[in-house]
């Protein structure tokens, strides 16, 4: 039982992307062929990740399937899962062969390209959430933009060159700051190694500008307030499948890296730029929200809505209580399932009628009962009712972070009423009333698409009434990063009480 | 037996909406074109009445979805079934003292805090579970012939029994977080049937309006719980209740105010309560909500989810008993709307509205009762006003259903001859609110005004006075609605000639709720308002050492005791004075009266004023916020800007590609190459 499980379901993508470079043509054989790899490679690394889960000890806050071989210079190939990053690489291998069947048919310039994209991109983001080596961890993670840039700019819409260059922007600027404090880190730390990184505790004043450097890049992933503008037009502009890896997972890396980095390795400094954090996602909270509320795209309102939930992430996370920090998780987990369905959903009228303006559509209930009954469900969970997925997350970070701050849950939890106005007229508008004469000839989901909801509906009502596996998977390693963290809050106080 | 009460509408409800979902696709399948015979649906919908345009009407032509019959079978005989189980669990709760909590299994588990899903059955759960399944089960086989020209009644039942599902995880639940599940989804249950004809835009537009206000409650209710769980680390009823008097000196830091911790906690609770229950601020949504389906008005928006506040007022009462600020405010709101609605509801035309404001007066007295300290007594007012309030729903439905969907009273009278049946059991139900003696709502009704002239918080007095002038109004309306619809020269002599009696399934269940609004208020007196409430509630209510009002209730002066009866009195007398002798007075009075008539007409401008205040403001806010924000200040400064200048500079230094991902790539390979050298260097050096 000793085979690299974690390495197979990390390169598995890669090599079945190598295996479509070698596939020659451009014709229908040719399409079908990459579609077809792609889309058993992708079934097949999921079906591995779930032997990680039945393998997984969740009593256990190590890190585990560990694999570690000397690579180049100090870095070494150091890989492993724990409880929190598991969940997400197991939200990756899951939504990656949803993606390829969504883009089956919408998909039919440079199929083969695509496919490679995808599956080039699953390995990187596989690799982010389980590398335990830093410049491991700066190559994975940087080097998913790379096929996320050509899957904008290549299959995107029509502005994609304004978005492409916004996302490259934002994100090169995070990217510099992490770099450095990388260097810095190791000039400290002697080590690029994770975990000991984990324990070497760093020295006040790295602490806080090493902070403050992975702040900078992760924001801009998650996004928050205010260097959030980049993801409502890369969503626009991204095709469907793009938008939902975009939203369901790139997204989460940003949050992935507070928890991973930021708490464990710079404590002190956590504490003290929680207000920050704080102060930015109550802002991103309500002020998206009300945004959300003016917009006449569709793939807009989304997205600017998953700012507003991820506004929940980050507030939980930085409330560093047991029930905050499972929230981030545990809503960043249930955002990648109901923000890709959501996604999805416009993609499937979007093929239909090639237009995302919400004021083109109307009445779609009168000739798509199923989609409208399968988007209502995903509505629901995206306005947080309990019983959905949707309510769990929300729920723990605002208990969490109440117990911690008062008035930043209690602003946060008034959003509530925001995300049922902008999610409910959203539905309303496209939904309801009487049918546009334009959407006459419609057609309710078809088979395929059947296939691609039905997971995802029974996942987020699952999730929603027992969420207690998803919880349980990362509860160890949330109470010993939690420990840890409180105990260096601890230490870093008495320092501060000796040294007056 | 309990599992079975909670979970068999919610089999009905999948079941129904399997067959409502398998139908509508049957209807319109994925392949091939649409049949020509649905184009009408999208044809804008002209209105026929006085700017109410009826569900029926626009669907009339359509073929009822397959498997329609089976869908009302399965869902109706599994309420029914439920609704005798209740009785049992009542009788077996109530009297045989048999307590009982089910455990299901765990929900969330984070840290410290557990939440499972678990029944907990005592008497004041079993109260609900009579009134609920009950009404339920009536509306359910009453909307079998209501509905029988609606070619959607598949998922009308699925959503009738989805929401009786929710209704009874609500009143079952053991903590509070289980509570707010149900809690928000008879919310999502009452959006969906108020919007249930999602053609009308009205209907549509008041079923958001009825879920944004309720989730402006819900705010409340949350950081309610949230706050519990900070002082006392549990969700769970049982703990919160043994900690709660320890919680008495506790303060919490909220917005800039060192606030009571119980105070501040019963207040935000009891916002969640005003939302539900659609009190004084939060209940606009409620009149808006008549756009749904007759049946609909009477299940969920008379009898049980809007009792749902009253309930959890109840049910907390070892929290509220240590709270004398909190109750005062609770009595404040109850009496404030109990006289507001009811000032309301003497100028509205429309049938059903008439009868919500009355709905919305009736929760205001029951709230009175619990600020009191009555909890018994507001919970009584609950159990009778679900029998009499639904037949009066359910009745205006016969009416509505005879008039071919006519709901403006105004174009309505003398219908008592066409319809016997209807005329008798609304008189019925008319006696019943207003407090008629021997009937249900006067033993409930005016336990309720005794109880607020026995109270001892400050505002008790305020709320004795209100409720009796509310007696005296509500008298008047019902009366009103009576006289204007049944009796007088018919208005419209074509829908008039027409009209004719409902069918048997809709009768029988009006017969049933008639014999409910006389029999429900004398056999129970003595164990909600009397000797036996000790006997009778036991733990689930708790009254604190001082509380002594339901004693007190019974020494009070008789002239108190007759005043609401006489107030019903004269509120008749005033109605019959105004609309069957001379129906020209009220007329002169409202030309006379223009600015008041006109102000209570349009329900105190409360939909303008909120309107002004929030709806627009946050649409305003919103737009700057994106425009100026999101576009001219952040992309302006930031990637906009910073990208302008890049050009600007390039464009004179170099011609670059357009390749703006090489550009980034390079610079990740150049950084990622320049940190490996930099590593191997370094490394080679140590």
């Amino acid at each position: 039982m000793n085979w690299p499980i974690l390495s197979v379901v990390t390169f598995l993508p890669l090599l079945g992307a190598l295996f479509i470079t070698f596939v020659r043509g451009n014709d229908n054989l040719a399409k079908g062929t990459a579609r077809w790899v792609a889309m058993w490679t992708t079934l097949v690394t999921f079906a591995i990740s779930l032997v990680m889960v039945v393998r997984f000890d969740p009593t256990s806050s190590e890190f585990q399937f560990s694999e570690k071989h000397p690579w180049m210079g100090v870095a070494s190939y150091h890989m492993g899962v724990d409880g929190i990053s598991l969940p997400f690489v197991i939200l990756t291998t899951a939504l990656m062969p949803i993606c390829i069947i969504a883009s089956w048919a919408s998909i039919q310039k440079r199929v083969k390209e695509y496919m490679i994209a995808f599956l080039v991109l699953e390995t990187l983001m596989v690799g982010t959430f389980s590398a335990l080596d830093l410049v491991l961890f700066y190559l994975f993670f940087e080097g998913g933009l790379i096929p996320m840039f050509l899957i904008i700019g290549v299959w995107g819409g029509q502005r994609r060159v304004y978005a492409s260059f916004k996302f490259f922007l934002y994100t090169l600027l995070g990217s510099v700051l992490m770099l450095l404090a990388i260097m810095a880190m190791y000039w400290d730390a002697g080590t690029t190694d994770i975990p000991a990184l984990m324990r070497h505790g760093f020295p006040l004043g790295l602490q806080k500008w090493a902070w403050l450097a992975f702040f900078a890049s992760f924001a801009v992933k998650m996004p928050m307030w205010p260097v959030h503008t980049w993801l409502p037009d890369a969503h626009v502009e991204a095709p469907t499948a793009g938008s939902v890896i975009l939203a369901a997972i790139l997204l989460k890396m940003g949050g992935y890296g507070f928890i991973r980095f930021s708490l464990p390795m710079f404590p002190s400094a956590s504490h003290d730029f929680a207000p920050l954090i704080f102060t930015l996602s109550v802002v991103a909270i309500i002020y998206t929200s009300l945004v959300a509320l003016m917009q006449e795209d569709v793939k807009k309102l989304i997205a600017y809505s998953s700012v507003a939930h991820m506004g929940f992430v980050t507030m939980g996370i930085f409330a560093a209580t047991s029930q905050g920090v499972a929230g981030g998780i545990f809503q960043m987990i249930s955002h990648g399932i109901v923000s890709g369905a959501l996604f999805l959903c416009v993609g499937v009228v979007y093929d239909r009628t090639h237009t995302r303006e919400i004021a083109a559509y109307g009445g779609l209930v009168n000739r798509m009962p199923v989609y409208a009954a399968i988007f209502m469900v995903f509505t629901l969970a995206n306005v947080g009712l309990p019983g959905t997925s949707g309510f769990v997350g929300e729920f723990l970070a605002l208990i969490g972070t109440f117990k911690n701050n008062v008035a930043v849950a209690s602003i946060a939890t008034f959003g509530v009423v925001l995300s049922a106005a902008y999610a409910l007229w959203l539905y309303r508008k496209m939904i309801f009333g009487p049918l546009k004469p334009s959407m006459d000839g419609i057609k309710d989901i078809g088979l395929r698409e059947a296939i691609i909801f039905a997971p995802l509906v029974v996942l987020t009502i699952l999730f929603g009434v027992a969420p207690k596996p998803v919880l349980d998977m990362s509860a160890a390693s949330v109470a010993n990063l939690l420990n840890k963290y409180q105990s260096a809050i601890a230490a870093a106080k008495t320092a501060a009480l000796i040294a007056q | 037996m309990y599992q079975a009460i909670v979970f068999l509408p919610l089999l009905g409800a999948i079941l129904a909406g399997i067959i409502a979902l398998a139908g509508a696709r049957a209807r319109f399948p994925g392949k091939g074109p649409p049949p020509a015979a649905e184009e009408s649906v999208a044809e804008p919908h002209h209105d026929t009445h006085a700017g109410h345009a009826h569900g029926h009407d626009a669907h009339a032509h359509e073929p009822a979805a397959v498997g329609s019959r089976t869908a009302e079978l399965i869902t109706t005989t599994l309420l029914l079934i439920a609704m005798i189980l209740s009785w049992i669990a009542f009788v077996d709760v109530g009297f045989a003292h048999h307590d009982a909590r089910v455990p299901v299994f765990t929900w969330i588990a984070s840290g410290d805090l557990k939440i499972d899903w678990s029944l907990r059955i005592d008497t004041l759960t079993a109260v609900m579970l009579v009134v609920v399944n009950t009404i339920s089960a009536f509306v359910h086989l009453y909307s079998i012939g209501y509905m029988e020209e609606d070619p959607y009644r598949p998922r009308f039942f699925a959503y009738l029994s989805i929401f009786t599902f929710f209704m009874l995880m609500l009143v079952t639940a053991d903590n509070l977080v289980q509570m707010f599940f149900g809690w928000e989804g008879v919310g999502l249950a009452s959006y969906l049937l108020i919007g249930f004809w999602y053609h009308k835009p009205e209907a549509n537009a008041a079923a958001i309006k009825a879920f944004v206000v309720n989730r402006v409650g819900d705010f409340g209710f949350a950081l309610g719980i949230f706050a519990l769980f900070m002082l006392t680390g549990a969700v769970d009823l049982d703990t919160i209740f043994a900690q709660a008097p320890s919680l008495t000196a506790k303060t919490i830091w909220f917005i800039g105010w060192q606030a009571d911790a119980l105070t501040l906690i019963c207040l935000l609770l009891f916002m969640g309560a005003m939302g539900k229950s659609a009190q004084f601020l939060l209940h606009t949504w409620l009149p808006d909500a008549m756009e749904g389906p007759t049946p609909v008005s009477a299940l969920i928006h008379a009898a049980t989810m809007v009792t749902a506040g009253v309930f959890m007022v109840a049910r907390l009462s070892p929290l509220f008993e240590l709270t004398p600020n909190a109750q005062t405010f609770v009595t404040f709101i109850g009496a404030t709307t109990a006289i507001f609605a009811a000032t309301i509801g003497l100028v509205q035309n429309d049938i059903k509205r008439i009868v919500a404001y009355s709905t919305c007066s009736q929760l205001g007295y029951m709230f009175v009762a619990m600020g009191c300290g009555a909890y018994s007594v507001g919970m009584f007012h609950l159990f009778t006003h679900a029998f009499f309030k639904a037949l009066l729903f359910l009745g205006s439905g016969s009416v509505i259903h005879a008039m071919h969907h006519e709901q403006d009273i105004r174009h309505m009278g003398g219908l008592k001859e066409r319809i016997p049946y209807t005329y008798i059991v609304m008189i019925i139900g008319t006696l019943a609110l207003t407090g008629f003696p021997l009937t249900a709502g006067y033993f409930s009704k005016d336990a309720i005004i005794e109880a607020a002239f026995v109270g001892k918080n400050p505002m008790a007095l305020y709320a004795f006075i209100c409720t009796v002038t509310a007696a005296l109004l509500t008298s008047f309306y019902s009366w009103r609605l009576i006289f204007k619809t049944f009796h007088g020269e018919p208005h419209d002599r074509k829908h008039w000639k027409d009209a004719h009696e409902s069918p048997m399934t809709m009768l029988i269940p009006l017969g049933f709720l008639a014999g409910g609004s006389v029999l429900a208020g004398l056999p129970f007196k003595e164990v909600f308002a009397g000797k036996g409430v000790e006997g009778f509630f036991r733990e689930s209510l708790t009254f604190a050492k001082t509380n002594s009002v339901l004693e007190d209730m019974h020494h009070i002066p008789l002239q108190i005791g007759l005043l609401p009866t006489a107030m019903m009195a004269i509120g008749f007398v005033i109605a019959w004075h105004f609309y069957i002798r001379r129906p020209d007075i009220p007329v002169e009075l409202a030309r006379q009266h223009d600015f008041l008539y006109r102000f209570l007409l349009n329900k105190w401008y409360f939909d303008e004023l909120y309107e002004i205040i929030f709806v627009r403001p946050a649409k305003w806010i919103g737009h700057s916020l994106w425009k100026a924000g999101d576009g001219w200040l952040i992309d302006g400064f930031g990637p906009d800007g910073v990208s302008a200048r890049v050009l600007d500079v390039t464009r004179n230094v170099v011609r670059l590609q357009t390749g703006y991902l090489y550009h980034y790539a390079f610079a990740m390979l150049i950084g990622a190459a320049a940190f490996i050298t930099w590593f191997m260097f370094s490394a080679g050096i140590r």
